[in-house]
């Protein structure tokens, strides 16, 4: 039994058979990878509120994101952004899949999303009214609009899929965590997880609630705001969005005929200890876990996506775990992240879809806007420029605030194109 | 005769609890649909109640609007309740 729970080998491992994105770099997978091999940042000065009077004020936001035109009408006053977000990042990953939820057995459907912040912009306006002008104003959908739940119960009703389903509160960890809880649901009798997270929370008491933490950049030009591993990294921005994806069993991708972007070959997760404990961070023993429930050795390693958190600290930290784990410079290290900043929930699930890509389209895309690495980061960060080098596995890393911890490792699928 | 038409309730519901493809509310069948059938829940009803309380100025008992009934049913309830208020 591995730290996930999971005994490796008694099933073949779960594929993702499709994708769906909305996220900084863009609406739809195909945008996203392009932004992505582009280099092009989804960083800006903070539009969806007026950031003056905060000390934050650069963010990722969703381009061209229009809840009304893209959401089903009654769901937009009754659900958070959050929400609307992943309705349509679930439904383009079903499409992808070619998976037509009502020719399939609906309790062999399940969703599980992770939250990190559940419905904070839908929140807000209902604390304002309650405020200003007294709880009768307060709308009644702020019952079911605000918790980290939300998502995966409107996913579930929306498409008939009554398995298992659940939500995963892990912070920016919550992403992979999500995919570990789906591999656990397909060995243990479903056959399609709708898998996947988001956040949305660029309002100013989520903004707020996130400064608290500290690590947040205060940094006001985009292009400088979020350079982790790199001598200017000054903190984490914040983003909004995330993905989903469909994970499936291999058995019922083959019998539907699909093809699949990759596998989910192991999963290890763990949580640090406490701040003054003296006991290390416990990174270095996730990623160890994570590749021996995948069977893979550290040399079998093509590419790390790193959790790249842009505060020095825990930079110089993860740095420290994957030369331990992987020998200096011993793996190619990337964190597109830099394009989107931090999507909490969604960000580790928009990681591992990016991750997918790379294996699918044989490039590693590069890490943008980095100039030179911070001192004690002696890592091989990939660059500039994506590298065509034909990966086959990846490790997705993910951290989250107070100490989650996880890994994921992925292997390369079949599929060979991308979002259509 | 107080002011609360069909045309009312219709508007509170349609800003209160959205509408989709699946639901035409133009539809003159509509009002005499039951709201349940109309695809609208008792949270949906609950906000519909407190919105049509605080525009109109009345209180309307819990339970007394429920999914179950039709647009005009719910809305000749309204108007009576407005009524009373303005006796």
């Amino acid at each position: 039994m591995s730290a996930s729970g999971l005994r490796s080998g008694h099933h073949p491992p779960p594929v993702v058979t499709g994708l769906g994105v909305v996220a900084p770099t863009g609406i739809g997978v195909r945008r996203h990878w392009e932004s992505v091999l582009a280099g092009k940042s989804g960083l800006g000065r903070i539009t969806r509120f007026d950031p003056s009077r905060y000390p934050v004020q650069v963010a990722g936001e969703i381009p061209g994101f229009d809840a009304g035109r893209l959401v089903p009408g009654r769901l937009v006053p009754q659900t958070d952004r959050f929400t609307h977000v992943a309705l349509i990042a679930a439904e383009a990953a079903l499409d992808d899949a070619r998976a037509e939820p009502r020719s399939l057995p609906e309790y062999e459907m399940a969703v599980v999303t992770a939250s990190s912040s559940g419905g904070t912009e839908f929140g807000q306006h209902e604390m304002e009214r309650l405020y200003q002008k007294g709880s009768s104003w307060v709308s009644a959908y702020q019952s079911i609009a605000w918790f980290y739940a939300a998502t995966t119960g409107q996913v579930s009703i929306r498409h008939g899929m009554r398995g298992p389903c659940g939500v995963l509160c892990c912070e920016q960890a919550g992403g992979l965590e999500a995919l570990a809880q789906s591999r656990r649901l397909l060995n243990s009798g479903s056959r399609l997880v709708l898998s996947g997270g988001t956040d949305a929370s660029l309002c100013p008491y989520g903004l707020v609630a996130q400064m608290a933490t500290g690590n947040l950049s205060t940094e006001d030009d985009p292009a400088r705001a979020y350079k982790p591993f790199d001598v200017a990294a000054s903190g984490q921005v914040p983003g909004e969005g995330g993905a989903f994806l469909v994970v499936e069993s291999a058995a019922s991708a083959r019998e539907r005929g699909v093809g699949h972007y990759g596998t989910l070959l192991g999963h290890a997760a763990g949580f640090d200890p406490p701040p003054g404990s003296g006991r290390p961070p416990v990174l270095a023993s996730v990623i160890r876990q994570a590749l021996a429930n995948a069977e893979v050795g550290p040399e079998e390693v093509d590419v790390v996506f790193a959790d790249a958190s842009g505060v020095p600290a825990h930079d110089l930290a993860e740095a420290r775990a994957i030369t331990e784990v992987f020998g200096p410079g011993g793996v190619p290290v990337t964190a597109p992240k830099t394009l989107t900043g931090r999507l909490y929930a969604g960000g580790a699930a928009l990681d591992t879809v990016t991750a997918l890509l790379a294996l699918t389209s044989g490039v590693v895309p590069h890490t943008a806007g980095l100039e030179r690495q911070a001192p004690g980061c002696d890592l091989a960060l990939v660059r500039d420029r994506p590298r065509r080098t034909d990966p086959r596995v990846a490790v997705v890393l993910a951290r989250g605030h107070g100490g989650f911890t996880s890994a994921l490792v992925a292997g390369r699928g079949d599929r060979t194109d991308i979002g259509q | 005769m107080a002011k609360f038409t069909v045309d009312d309730f219709t508007r509170i519901l349609r800003t209160g609890a959205g509408v989709d493809q699946q639901t035409n509310l133009d539809d003159e069948r509509a009002a005499d649909t039951s709201l349940v059938d109309l695809g609208y829940d008792s949270l949906a009803v609950l906000e519909l109640t407190s919105r049509i309380e605080r525009e109109y100025d009345i209180a309307i008992p819990d339970g007394d609007l429920a999914h179950t009934l039709t647009p005009r049913e719910a809305a000749t309830y309204v108007a009576s309740r407005i009524a009373e208020v303005q006796v």
